[in-house]
């Protein structure tokens, strides 16, 4: 009941040692994710929050057997660790670094169209099957095991949609952050591809913002393609153009990435749009 | 991060760009001064970080030296869209013929860099591309190639320019998109590019729009910031590490999270009230840094009421309410607060502003409602 992780996921953890990484990876641990090393380079055969360090992927990979990675390093060595990782053939690659410059993302992406790999984010909070696997930073406890798909560009705001579908009793089924950056590795599309296809889940909630056209392309593939009702939120309504609203993505410019905008684009597709935030449980509750 | 006028063409210049001969004044009396060693005619163009200068009398032609010193003092101090002009560039008049648009841009959907020129130029490429969409002309580039000749060729072929302009364009072409990759932007235009009464091609004017975040690599460039151009508290907040914007309403918001930040000013349009700024302190912020962001809230006057919206994660709630009351005993600020604190260590943050005569609730909703009516005086 889940997309791309799950309790098969092998996961390798890019930047181990550091405070951020560690943190996190006995986070993923105590949730139940199955982390089976990481990596440092210069500190192979060294021990962090109870898993094996290698110097590079491909030696962790050859080790332990990892599908999927997690990044933790800081932005200008992020790109690297990125196509390290496809390099070593991992499948699924989730880069949480926030601030990584946009031409480095333009030919990572470049790069890995070549690859089998895919890539989420960067500048997300990950992603989690509920009850099977966290691969992110995101507050575990907030969701339940469920038939919903979220896809967010958000963190918090995501935690927030999820925190009211579970008080609800509304469960997940795997939620992604695919981040706030305008280079993503994985957009909205391809994640709906991922939901639309998967048996388990039977709607879908998509968490949006102001800033380009993901949202309109979104909307005409729901049109064309989607069975599956979705229902959505678009942050930013009241947010000004020309300025940047902390995520590097999000900026209305020249007319173009407004709130209206992509309202109107999903509310044409059948979407059924939330005033806010909570507002997206009581609409997916009325589906359910 | 966006360049002025006559540092982004400077930078065209190291690229092989054509640009008229020029300097920056701060002087009425530098700018006669620029325009006699020119010894031609001169056109003055205020130096803001806004489009429109034009229409709103930024830029003027003067015939002469004494013109030009007369227009400057003009220009000089003149207020265009709430920035006050503090430098103009006086740069030599071309004679010209017609007006191109040549710019690259990062294209969100095909993940790559894209050149785009049109035949118009001199008019915002948006508005031609609303207008009339078939007018422009794209190429979509390889990163790992750069832009191919033939590309720039389709270009110039495509914009009907005339065939003796179309190796020199070429190269403009391809010296745009170098310096759009060796500054790490995510623009970089040139509008209009100029044919001339001689039939050369001139960046007459030019713009770059830096990514901040491919700034570490460039100092010389993060030096070329106008702190001038930035509202004070905008600045202070990218000292702090804080995101932080400025907006018209009276409810001052604290958010953890750039989504949630928009969201919660959303509800609070939503129910009646208008926010006054959109501030997020990011994840994992510690009781300084929340603090700062308090202080900054108040700064803006207008601010009626605050509301704190946090869904601890990584940022911890306890953590946001020590800030909250280091802040409080320091700035003693004299409007109603609405806390909403959710996540990660709650309880303990809701403990420790218990006493601080704070209305604490749970709910986002609640919380909005209650910061709105007490922005009106109602709570």
């Amino acid at each position: 009941m889940s997309v791309l992780v799950n309790k098969q996921t092998r996961l390798l953890v890019q930047g181990i040692t550091g405070r951020e990484g560690e943190f996190h990876t006995l986070q993923m641990i105590a949730y139940g994710t199955k982390v089976v090393g990481g990596t440092s380079p210069g500190k192979g055969g060294e021990w962090a929050a109870g898993v094996p360090v290698f110097d590079t992927v491909k030696e962790a990979v050859n080790a332990t057997g990892a599908n999927t990675s997690i990044i933790y390093v800081p932005a200008r060595f992020a790109p690297d660790a990125i196509l390290e990782a496809a390099d070593a053939g991992i499948e699924l690659v989730v880069c949480i670094t926030e601030g990584i410059p946009v031409l480095d993302m333009v030919k990572v992406c470049e790069y890995l169209k070549h690859t089998s790999t895919r890539l989420i984010g960067p500048n997300c909070p990950g992603l989690i099957t509920p009850g099977e696997a966290k691969v992110g930073i995101m507050p575990g406890h907030i969701h339940m095991p469920g038939k919903v798909g979220v896809v967010s560009r958000s963190g918090t705001l995501t935690y927030e949609v999820v925190y009211a579908l579970t008080q609800k009793g509304i469960g997940q089924s795997t939620c992604i952050g695919i981040g706030g950056d305008p280079i993503i590795g994985t957009t909205f599309i391809d994640a709906l591809k991922l939901f639309q296809d998967d048996p388990l889940t039977e709607q879908v909630v998509l968490i949006g913002e102001i800033g380009g056209t993901d949202e309109e392309r979104a909307a005409e593939y729901i049109a064309t393609h989607m069975t599956k009702p979705v229902t959505a939120f678009i942050a930013g309504q009241t947010a000004p153009p020309g300025k940047r609203m902390g995520h590097a993505g999000a900026i209305i410019s020249g007319g173009t990435g407004t709130a209206a905008e992509k309202i109107a684009a999903l509310r044409e597709a059948g979407v059924r749009i939330a005033r806010h935030p909570v507002e997206v449980a009581d609409l997916v509750a009325e589906t359910a | 991060m966006k360049l002025h006028e006559f540092q982004s063409k400077r930078i065209f210049a190291r690229y092989g760009i054509p640009i008229p001969e020029g300097d920056v004044a701060t002087t009425p009396v530098e700018a006669g001064a620029i325009a006699a060693r020119l010894g031609k005619p001169v056109v003055i163009k205020s130096q803001v970080l806004v489009g429109g200068r034009g229409k709103a009398g930024g830029i003027k032609l003067a015939r002469d030296p004494a013109e030009a010193e007369r227009i400057a003092g003009q220009i000089l101090g003149m207020d265009i869209k709430g920035l006050k002009v503090k430098k103009v560039l006086v740069d030599e008049a071309a004679r010209i013929q017609k007006e191109i648009y040549l710019g690259v841009v990062v294209d969100r959907a095909t993940k790559r860099a894209v050149m785009m020129a049109s035949a118009e130029g001199g008019v915002e490429i948006e508005e031609v591309a609303r207008v009339s969409p078939e007018k422009i002309h794209k190429v979509s580039i390889n990163p790992f190639l750069g832009l191919q000749p033939f590309q720039a060729r389709e270009i110039a072929f495509g914009i009907g320019l005339e065939k003796d302009l179309v190796g020199s364009f070429a190269a403009i072409a391809q010296g745009l998109y170098k310096a759009f990759v060796g500054t790490d932007a995510s623009l970089a235009e040139i509008n209009p590019l100029v044919v001339t009464d001689e039939h050369k091609l001139l960046a007459v004017d030019g713009k770059i729009v830096l990514d901040d975040n491919g700034l570490f690599r460039h100092p010389d460039l993060a030096e070329m910031r106008d702190l001038d151009e930035e509202a004070p508290a905008e600045t202070e907040a990218r000292l702090h590490g804080l995101s932080y914007v400025k907006l018209d309403g009276n409810v001052g918001c604290m958010v953890n999270g750039a989504g949630l930040a928009m969201a919660t000013m959303d509800v609070i349009k939503l129910f009646g009230g208008a926010p006054a700024n959109f501030l997020d302190i990011g994840g994992g912020a510690k009781a300084d840094k929340v603090a700062a962001a308090l202080r900054m809230i108040l700064s803006d006057l207008n601010v009626k009421s605050v509301l704190f919206n946090i869904f601890g994660g990584i940022t911890r709630c306890d953590e946001v309410a020590k800030g909250i009351l280091t802040a409080l005993e320091e700035v003693k600020p004299n409007v109603p607060m609405v806390v909403r604190l959710v996540g990660t260590n709650e309880e303990e943050g809701r403990r420790l502003l218990a006493n601080a005569n704070m209305r604490a609730t749970t709910s986002l909703v609640e919380a909005a409602q209650l910061a709105v009516a007490a922005a009106r005086g109602e709570a």
